[in-house]
């Protein structure tokens, strides 16, 4: 049961006033993409066993989106930021290299 | 025999006696017993059935361990199976029962089970009932059923109430005995907001009854003080009857508290379910004693030494007059020396330890009882209750070499910290060699949303088992987790004497070299069954990971989770695998500690607030006329109003012709509504409808489409310009919300340089669509600044003003292909707007409708209804609705899907009507059948039925559905699958069957 | 508007808090950038004091704000003013990127006040109802049991916006969670 900090209106949400949105930074392809680069916006996504970028939706609070930084094994959340960004802030990449020497952020899908 | 002392029981009040019933019979306790207690007071040693074997139990515990004493309380709808005895507080006219047992608990027929034991080994459920298949339905299954299961279920409704609780706290205290207490008290004085729960009546734990003194006082004057200490902090709550069961991500914890359980005509809820956000959570749950492994260990009045004492100190109830005591510790002594301080005899001490010389051996040899070193229990003599018990030799074989008269055996095969919430968010064990036990290990603690540990295990439950030991450590822990959230925390170390030495020898099997029959009759689990002979089975069968034995065996997988056997069966697995216990780790633990009810669950979520229900305005009118309701989404909508004695095809059809031939009334309130105003609206709404919407005028209506990202048709309805810069989006019923959602996402998370804002009006207005030939008339009547008239207001448009002094907006728009109006006015004022409709309409035959004759009325339109003819993989060129989907635009949402491959193959399965040769109506999901077979055997298919109606108007049965390149095959027959197995034969036809042409809608 | 009546036509449960339906009242929804100087004028003139920070809300005699998102407020005005003020605001934002809309309809307002009502409210919602972490001033979006409500603590005790749909619903639930005899004793009396 998740607690995260709302960056748009500070609460520190439970995880039931809360709705998941998936993995965050993905890049949108529409008309005139290629099959392939199509079928991965669609369909590909990450799992990963550690650091993940999400969206979440602050859904029964101010209905902003934002996206979180989390481990998916530990469930550390290294800060939460604005939806409205295309890669994660600089100080939470740093959150989370000293917590996992030589993590690079790869970069949105 | 057990009985009562004539003095003692330091929580029981004589002067306040109870009378309650067990199996019929009636007894007396006194208040501030346990069930359990009440039990043996009254000699009632055999309180129940084991699972499997059916064979007679007897209390083994005192506390929430108790794998045995489970009873049905209470009578009607407030029987509740399962409860543990042991947690169960006496009062005047407590009614319980026996479980598990037929026909009675004296005389089981499912004992002939333990006959039959040898054939019911480990794994017995996989091996035997396999084959031949058939007899699972007529043989197994129902013979499993009647002898398997533990209570039975209350039949009647629970008229208790139950309620949730959500608590943040800076310090959650589980559990109530003196290292909870200290480590709520450092906690508290430093500030912290601090909960502290104890799943018993009454504080203290064990100290109390154990002894020893805490800075001079005795434990019990000392508990004492420090609860008026706790009671006067306000940063401080105090629950009994309040278990904490579990500990969850991010510092959640739920915890049971049981408010009258122990006073049913008390008011207020029965139970409180409590939601706690902890900062840091100091679990405090103390050990809980293992049994010890030796032929008969089950036998009515075999119990846990410390239990012995609680049960002498706390209730002065003594389980037996001649107790032997069997151990391989120190700590079973002073229940020797409880039992003789109360007068009661102890014929001899057991102990499988070669040597037996700490202050406490020889306080009790100091007082003439014969200690037997280097000895074991090997046999229990009796059935029912013990008689006596046979040992020897700790190292030999299970042969008596002498027989002891007795009625009561005491065992200790020493403590285990109870570390399931420390282990539940994923607090690791560590081994302890010298106490053989798993204790938390402080290292590796579970973490929170900080990356930092958030539990701290205090006193016996991390491992601190002399009380010594136990009370510094739980300070320091209630100062560890205090400062934690940034208090700055005192301690002040305890003096404690204790004489209490842990010098123990492990002993999993007793004797260690029993024979396998003698194996066979020693319990892990006494619940459900599991023998040391099971979990050697399985060995040799090759399990060798924990969680599979567990499973194999159902060793720990009873209500009481194996509290009391987890350790037992491990250690003995990791002998038969010949690994080290820490190598063969212990099985995953999971919430909850201990059961928690249903109702606790449920909370307020039950009866008229089990779910939310969305009225419209105008509900009352309609239950007061009698309609049947449908669900939609949350809303409660009008499915039809039948008269007295007629049915609802009747309602139906009465409703369509007469709104065909008059004048309708539909409450269409739950239709979305969402107000889509700025700058970019129109280009938003190009992007997220299929169509263009950018180019609809002011005061005109457009049908629009939504999809997915994926292209599947999502949502649909009528989007009316308002102004140049805003749109007002009706969306389905059910999709307001979701449609709201939609496209915030959007406008936030991808297009946030547009300006646009939405807003979710569906509620601020009551809609009622009057429907039919006479609708113009009816309207006129009510009397307005609106020009009704076909030129003035055409077909898709809208116009505002008052109707009726109600200011409204009215659209021209049709779901029934009929001369139609929908009339939105403030929610307020829906009401009044629908009486004035009756009114005016009644000499013009108005009648309300309900949603299944608007299903049939648009149904003979042919027009779609998302949900029925869409089900998340169907796209508007599989329903004929290419003309709504705009080849123009570049880009909107779902377009670059619905270019793949899949989507543009001809063979998609294709929107068609479907008209029967005999006139019935299809079923609703029938399937068309397809020549030959699929590689499951079961027959091809080429289409199925989306929507399936009689209707009125044309007499027949007609229907819609997706036929495979259907549009292409009119005229063409197929075959419909029933489920008996016949099939239907209809033509496919045009989805429109009334009116194609559009006229009557357009006048 | 004279005939407009609330969902629940005044509702009122007396237990360990009191539950009240909130007679009519007039409420517009304005979506536009809270910072811009123009929107703080006109709030002002319509709701009678400033754009609250996030959180925040105010309320006296009808007239109120309350912060719902950073492009969101929830005006409060005497009933049958709503379309009158969102005339004046559309008025004055002219030329903003601006929405006022009237939902005076589209909600239901409750009461709940007395010595137990912040424990009242969280038997229903996650939200923290402690006295420092839910000040007056205070207002908060969060979930009530199973639907979105918007909660305003106040000096006097708490005032709860949800859906009207839902007005009957958050009734029974306020109602079964103020029954008699269920106090809980968490929250120092009174706070
Ligand atoms: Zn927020």
């Amino acid at each position: 049961m998740l607690l995260l900090t709302c960056p748009v209106c500070g609460v520190a949400a439970d995880e039931t006033e809360l709705a998941p949105g998936g993995e965050a930074h993905l890049t949108r392809f529409g008309p005139g993409s290629d099959d392939a680069t199509f079928e991965s916006y669609l369909f590909h996504r990450k799992n990963p066993k550690g650091v993940h970028f999400e969206r979440w939706r602050h859904a029964h609070g101010c209905g902003k989106w934002f996206h979180a930084a989390r481990d998916t094994v530990t469930l550390e959340v290294f800060g939460t930021y604005s939806a409205q960004v295309t890669e994660p802030p600089r100080d939470i990449l740093d959150r989370i290299a000293a917590k996992h020497p030589g993590f690079e952020w790869e970069g949105g899908a | 025999m057990s009985f009562r002392l004539d003095t003692g029981g330091r929580l029981i009040d004589r002067a306040a006696p109870c009378r309650f019933t067990f199996d019929g019979a009636e007894h007396a306790g006194f208040a501030g017993d346990t069930l359990a207690a009440a039990l043996l007071a009254n000699d009632r040693m055999l309180v129940g059935r084991s699972f499997k074997y059916h064979r007679p139990r007897g209390l083994i515990a005192s506390g929430a361990e108790e794998p045995n004493a489970l009873v049905g309380l209470g009578t009607g709808g407030r029987f509740e199976p399962n409860q543990r005895a042991t947690m169960t507080e006496l009062f005047d006219g407590l009614v319980a029962e026996s479980q598990n047992r037929f026909p009675s608990l004296e005389f089981d027929i499912g004992a002939l089970n333990a006959r039959l034991a040898r054939f019911l080994p480990a794994g017995f459920y996989y091996k035997t009932f396999l084959w031949p298949r058939a007899f699972w339905k007529h043989v197994y299954e129902p013979v499993i059923r009647q002898s398997a299961g533990l209570g039975r279920a209350p039949t009647e409704a629970d008229p208790d109430t139950y309620e949730h609780f959500h608590a943040h706290v800076d310090v959650l205290v589980v559990g109530g005995g003196v290292a909870g207490i200290e480590a709520a008290l450092v906690a508290g004085r430093a500030g912290a907001r601090v909960l502290l729960v104890e799943q018993a009546a009454h504080w203290g734990g064990r100290a109390p009854v154990d002894g020893g003194q805490i800075d001079g006082q005795s434990p019990e004057e000392w508990v004492k003080d420090a609860l008026q200490h706790l009671e006067k902090m306000e940063n401080v709550t105090l629950r009994l009857r309040c278990q904490a069961a579990g500990v969850y991500d991010h510092g959640y914890v739920l915890a049971h508290e049981r408010l009258t359980d122990h006073a049913p005509d008390a008011p207020g809820p029965r139970h409180r379910l409590w939601k706690i956000r902890a900062k840091q959570i100091v679990t405090a749950t103390g050990a809980i004693e293992r049994p010890l492994a030796f032929p008969g260990n089950d036998v009515p009045g075999v119990m846990l030494a410390s239990a012995v004492r609680d049960y002498v100190v706390n209730w002065a109830v003594a389980p037996g007059g001649r107790t032997v005591i069997v151990t391989n510790n120190d700590d079973a002594y002073r229940t020797a020396l409880t039992l003789l301080d109360a007068g009661l005899t102890v014929p001899a001490i057991v102990d499988a330890r070669d040597t037996a010389d700490g202050p406490l051996p020889q306080a009790v040899r100091a007082r003439g009882v014969p200690v037997r070193t280097g000895m074991a229990v090997v046999k229990v003599k009796g059935g029912k209750r013990v008689t006596g018990v046979g040992i020897g030799p700790v190292n030999g074989l299970a042969m008596p070499s002498e027989i002891i008269a007795c009625d009561a055996v005491a065992m200790s095969g020493g403590w285990s910290p109870v570390v399931h919430l420390w282990s539940h968010c994923g607090g690791k064990l560590t081994w302890d060699e010298r106490f053989g036990m798993f204790r938390p290990d402080p290292d590796r603690a579970p973490t929170g949303a900080d990356g930092r540990p958030f539990v701290v295990p205090a006193g016996a439950a991390s491992g601190a088992l002399r009380s010594g030991e136990c009370l510094n450590d739980a300070g320091r822990a209630g100062a560890t987790a205090a400062q934690a959230v940034g208090f700055k925390a005192e301690i002040r170390e305890k003096v404690i004497s204790d004489s209490y030495e842990n010098h123990m020898e492990f002993i999993w099997v007793m004797p260690r070299r029993a024979e396998p029959a003698a194996r066979m009759k020693m319990f892990l689990d006494y619940q459900n069954d599991v023998k040391v002979s099971d979990v050697q089975l399985a060995a040799r069968e090759g399990y060798e990971s924990v969680e599979h034995t567990k499973r194999y065996t159902t060793l720990g997988m009873a209500t009481d989770q194996g509290k009391l056997s987890n350790i037992n069966g491990l250690a003995i697995l990791a002998d038969a695998l010949g690994e080290a216990i820490p190598q063969v780790g212990t099985t995953t633990f999971r919430p909850p500690y201990t059961p928690l009810t249903l109702g606790a669950i449920a909370g307020e979520a039950r009866g008229k607030t089990f779910q939310p229900l969305r009225r419209t305005p105008i509900h009352a009118w309609h239950v007061e006329n009698g309609a049947r309701f449908e669900p939609v989404a949350q809303w409660h909508r009008p499915y039809c109003y039948p008269r007295k004695g007629e049915t609802v095809a009747d309602a139906v059809g009465r409703k369509v012709k007469n709104t065909r031939e008059n004048v309708g009334l539909l409450d269409a309130s739950t239709l979305g509504k969402l107000l889509v105003k700025g700058p970019d609206a129109g280009k938003f709404l190009d992007l997220v409808y299929t169509n263009m919407m950018s180019t609809l005028k002011p005061g005109r209506c457009r049908y629009g489409l939504m999809c997915s990202e994926n292209g599947f048709l999502m949502d649909d309805g009528v989007v009316a310009r308002l102004t140049d810069d805003s749109f007002l989006c009706h969306t389905t019923s059910g999709g307001a919300d979701h449609i709201h959602q939609h496209l915030e996402e959007w406008l936030q998370t991808e297009w946030w340089d547009l300006k646009v804002h939405v807003v979710n009006l569906t509620e601020q207005y009551a809609q009622v669509a009057v429907v039919g030939p006479k609708a113009r008339t009816l309207l006129e009547k009510l009397g307005g600044d609106i020009d009704l008239s076909k030129d003035a207001l055409p077909f898709m448009g809208w116009a505002e003003g008052t109707l009726g002094g109600i200011p409204v907006r009215v659209y021209r728009i049709s779901f029934s292909g009929e001369l139609s109006f929908e009339v939105a006015v403030p929610a307020g004022r829906g009401r009044e707007l629908w009486d004035a409709c009756l009114a005016a309409g009644a000499d013009l035959g108005v009648m309300p409708y309900g949603t299944e004759a608007l299903h049939v009325m648009r149904a003979e339109k042919g027009f779609i209804m998302i949900g029925d003819e869409t089900d998340g993989t169907v796209i508007p060129q599989d329903l004929g609705l290419d003309w709504a989907v705009s080849k123009k635009k570049d880009d909107f949402i779902g377009k670059r899907a619905q270019e793949r491959s899949h989507m543009t193959d001809p063979d998609r399965w294709k929107l068609v009507g479907l008209s029967t040769l005999d006139g019935s109506v299809l079923p609703d999901g029938a399937y068309a059948v397809a020549g030959g077979k699929n590689a499951n055997g079961q027959r091809n298919v080429q289409g199925r039925v989306t929507s399936t109606y009689h209707s009125p108007t044309l007499g027949r049965g007609i229907a819609m559905g997706l036929v495979k390149s259907g549009p292409e095959r009119m005229g063409e027959v197929i075959e419909f699958a029933r489920t008996d197995g016949t099939t239907v034969k209809a033509r496919i036809v045009s989805p429109v069957f009334y009116d194609p042409e559009g006229e009557k809608q357009n006048v | 508007m004279s005939d407009a009546v609330t969902a629940l036509a005044g509702a009122r449960f007396d237990g360990i808090a009191t539950i009240e339906e909130a007679p009519v009242q007039g409420m517009v929804t304005l979506r536009a950038d809270l910072t811009a100087r123009k929107v703080g004028t006109a709030v002002k003139t319509v709701a009678g004091g400033p754009v609250p920070g996030p959180l925040g809300w105010f309320n006296a005699e009808g007239r109120g704000a309350a912060w719902m998102s950073p492009d969101e407020l929830l005006l409060f005005v005497p009933h049958g003013q709503a379309a009158v003020a969102v005339a004046a605001l559309e008025a004055a934002l002219k030329g903003l990127h601006a929405t006022a809309a009237d939902v005076s309809d589209a909600r239901a307002v409750f009461r709940v006040s007395g010595p137990q009502a912040r424990e009242v409210l969280a038997k229903l919602t996650p939200a923290d109802m402690a006295p420092d972490a839910f000040p007056p001033g205070m207002f908060r979006r969060t979930r009530l049991a199973q639907v979105p409500v918007a909660i305003g603590a106040g000096e006097d005790g708490f005032t709860l916006v949800c859906f009207r749909s839902v007005a009957g619903y958050v009734f029974d639930l306020l109602a079964g969670a103020a029954a008699p005899g269920s106090a809980v004793g968490y929250f120092p009396d009174g706070a």
